[in-house]
């Protein structure tokens, strides 16, 4: 059994690690949201609601999936191209140090109370300027890790000339140029916008400039998070279900189509409001549902590969494949009910982009609802899927059966919770509850009273689905702690975990797929052509900047 | 590239859907003039007390079927705090914030207006039904978010 080396594994682990410390606290800021909505529960004085919501996103949405993510491209990376050099080791530490000091200077500012804007910090709301220069290191302390493991790349690709890569490192890849070119958005608001402004040296800022460049990079940013998913589904699951990738030439097109059309269609999030005309806002949906298209490839090569798979060990008929499926086995299991989710997750998503349909749902709590079955269940369920191997794997412990029927509740419970958390969720959104609110009735309003009468749309159904979360994050966290520790060590081949990479076949896959230069060409043409007149309008037609305010 | 037979057809459902999907919204929006609240007018966000119309925020007449409603948005409520307009005529909304962002949303329709500093947001609505309309900010604003509200009575 092929094993990693330790210096990798140490990197992997500690990524990890620290994801689900983010993932323990900020799953618990949750559980007091759901509480307070209801009504049940009164926070302390020195606590504020919105304070506990901006540690909330910003713990779950962007540091555990940052940490978790590199900790798994870490280890792939490692698994398919072979130990690290010091060097990317190197670079790959000093990422962690700079991007983990971010982390606890944006986080300290939270507690303190200096920071209670949300992880979109719209402007002109001024956190204090330490928040924005701990973002700034998260996002730098990334682009470290990312060259450092593109650099792993670029050695493989020059000791096997002419080679395609492995699909692992090839989508790895893909996800860093996502990540590298998304984050220019938030640096260029961050270091020129809000830091300046927030430490006094300007006075006022251009918030539409502002909005526009966060969203460059808030839209990508979910790909981000999800292409490691689509990782997981397209290479992890077949060597698990007993199969082959379906077709290596497909799932690297719908990468590269993810990279061309993730980044220009940050519009679609700023549909109602004023400063951007009708033309390019419509531009942007266009471009935003270009993105059914790899969706549907994805579906595609999942379904495809079960079907093959299925038909080889003997299933007949139409949905016979279904039964060969291997339920019983977690791994699988877990990334199964990810990927459901996010069927009506995506087209919840096209609803959201739809240039008049974001009217009805804009900043409402359907918005809330669709990420929690989004980011919340497709991605963070497939990130649960991988630890529940990852870690045995990089401890060399054993995934002991006990452990494997834990799992299995912990995921069952998870979905029990969303599925009844953030389907009430969508439904108040429909009727018109706001998002990111504390309880509210709005003064005892006939109107708002009754959005919290139907069986499911009240807020108790809401309250019994965040606590049934938050146990199963309870178990998980107990899950990670007993691999990391206590589980048995494997000692015979048998009882080590593998990492499960499946075969693609190389043969027909075109060599263009992987000229970058091409594609990292035409993402910045697609990038252009969306955002230059409409960001030079907003520059050279600015109304007088804001100065900071703090209403918290 | 080698691409199986099924999945070109599968492309090719998913591309009609695609086209379908985008023609909708293309004619609903620019042949039937269905765009979301917006306006490319700026204004400076600390002088809107001197600048007009909003510096009469309320609910001005301008011919015989329409209306404009131009509000200020503030943490945390809106100006004026009473907006009383007629049934089955065209209103035309106008909003902009005095300080950080807030939205101008009236439940049970779509209005759905982003207020943002230093812009001024605009919306055409007609109301079909009489009686008490909530309208709410649901851009979160600072501590008193969750009780930023106005009502809008719509009469006959």
């Amino acid at each position: 059994m092929k094993q990693i080396s330790i210096g990798d594994r140490k990197l992997a682990l500690t990524n990890i690690v620290f994801a689900y410390i983010a993932f323990l606290i900020g799953t618990f800021c949750g559980l007091l949201q759901v509480f307070i909505r209801n009504d049940a529960l009164t926070l302390p004085s020195w606590l504020d609601y919105y304070q506990v919501l901006t540690a909330h996103g910003v713990l779950l949405a962007l540091i555990f999936t940052t940490y978790f993510i590199f900790g798994f491209l870490i280890s792939g990376m490692s698994h398919s191209l072979g130990a690290f050099g010091p060097k990317v080791r190197l670079f790959s530490w000093i990422g962690f140090i700079i991007t983990t000091a971010g982390t606890l200077l944006a986080i300290v500012e939270i507690l303190a109370g200096r920071a209670s804007v949300l992880y979109t910090f719209y402007a002109p709301l001024q956190a204090s300027g330490w928040y924005y220069v701990g973002l700034a290191l998260f996002v730098v302390g990334t682009w470290i890790y990312s060259f450092a493991l593109i650099g792993h790349y670029v050695k493989w690709k020059k000791q096997h000339k002419k080679q395609l890569s492995p699909l692992f490192a090839f989508m790895t890849i893909s996800t860093l140029i996502l990540w590298l070119i998304a984050c220019l958005g938030v640096v260029a608001t961050v270091l020129f916008q809000f830091i300046p402004w927030a430490f006094g040296w300007v006075d006022t800022i251009n918030v539409e400039l502002s909005r526009s460049l966060f969203w460059y990079f808030g839209h990508p940013l979910v790909y981000f998070w999800l292409l490691p998913a689509y990782m997981a589904w397209y290479v992890i699951v077949p060597k698990i279900i007993g199969g082959r990738v379906f077709s290596d030439s497909l799932a690297r097109l719908s990468f590269v189509l993810f990279i061309l059309f993730s980044i220009p269609v940050g519009f679609h999030h700023q549909l109602t409001e004023p400063g951007i005309s009708s033309f390019w806002k419509f531009l942007q949906t266009v471009l935003t549902f270009m993105v059914i298209i790899p969706s549907l490839m994805t579906a595609f090569s999942m379904f495809g590969t079960f079907e093959k798979t299925g038909r080889q060990k003997g299933a007949t008929g139409l949905f016979g494949w279904f039964f060969k499926l291997p339920w019983k086995d977690v791994r699988f299991t877990s990334l199964f009910i990810a990927m459901f989710f996010f069927i009506p997750g995506g087209a919840g998503g096209i609803i959201n982009a739809s240039f008049q349909l974001n009217e009805v749902i804009h900043n409402t709590l359907w918005v809330v609802g669709h990420f929690h079955i989004t980011v919340g269940t497709p991605v963070a369920m497939t990130f649960m899927g991988l630890t529940f191997w990852l870690i045995p794997y990089l401890t060399g412990r054993r995934l002991t059966k006990s452990i494997q029927k834990l799992a299995f509740i912990q995921v069952i419970s998870w979905s029990t919770g969303m599925l009844l958390m953030s389907t009430s969720q969508h439904i108040l959104g429909l009727l018109g509850a706001p998002r990111r609110t504390s309880y509210a009735g709005y003064m005892k309003d006939p109107t708002a009273l009754e959005w919290f009468n139907g069986i499911l749309s009240n807020h108790v159904t809401m309250a019994i689905g965040g606590t049934i979360l938050f146990l199963s994050a309870m178990l998980l966290i107990y899950i990670v702690f007993n691999t990391l520790f206590f589980a048995p060590k494997a000692t015979t081949e048998k009882e080590q975990v593998e990492f499960p990479m499946a075969e693609s076949d190389l043969e027909q896959t075109p060599k263009y797929l992987e000229n970058w230069w091409i594609w990292i060409c035409i993402a910045f043409a697609l990038i252009a052509f969306a955002y230059t007149i409409p960001l030079s309008e907003m520059i050279h037609h600015a109304p007088p900047g804001s100065s900071g305010y703090k209403t918290w | 590239m080698h691409i199986h037979k099924y999945e070109k057809i599968w492309l090719g459902f998913g591309i009609f859907s695609l086209v379908l999907f985008l023609s909708i919204i293309g004619v609903t929006a620019f042949a039937f003039n269905h765009h979301p609240a917006g306006g490319m007018e700026t204004i400076d966000p600390e002088k809107l007390e001197q600048t007009a119309p909003f510096d009469h925020p309320g609910v001005h007449q301008i011919d015989e079927d329409t209306y404009e409603v131009v509000i200020v948005a503030k943490t945390f409520g809106y100006d004026p705090p009473e907006i009383k307009v007629p049934a089955g005529k065209k209103i035309i909304f106008k909003v902009a914030s005095a300080d950080v962002s807030h939205s101008f949303s009236i439940v049970n329709t779509n209005v759905n207006m982003m207020v943002i500093p230093g812009q001024i947001n605009t919306k055409e609505y007609t109301f079909d039904k009489p009686g008490q309309y909530l309208v709410i900010c649901n851009e979160y604003c600072g501590t008193g978010h969750h009780f930023m509200k106005t009502s809008i009575e719509v009469i006959e």
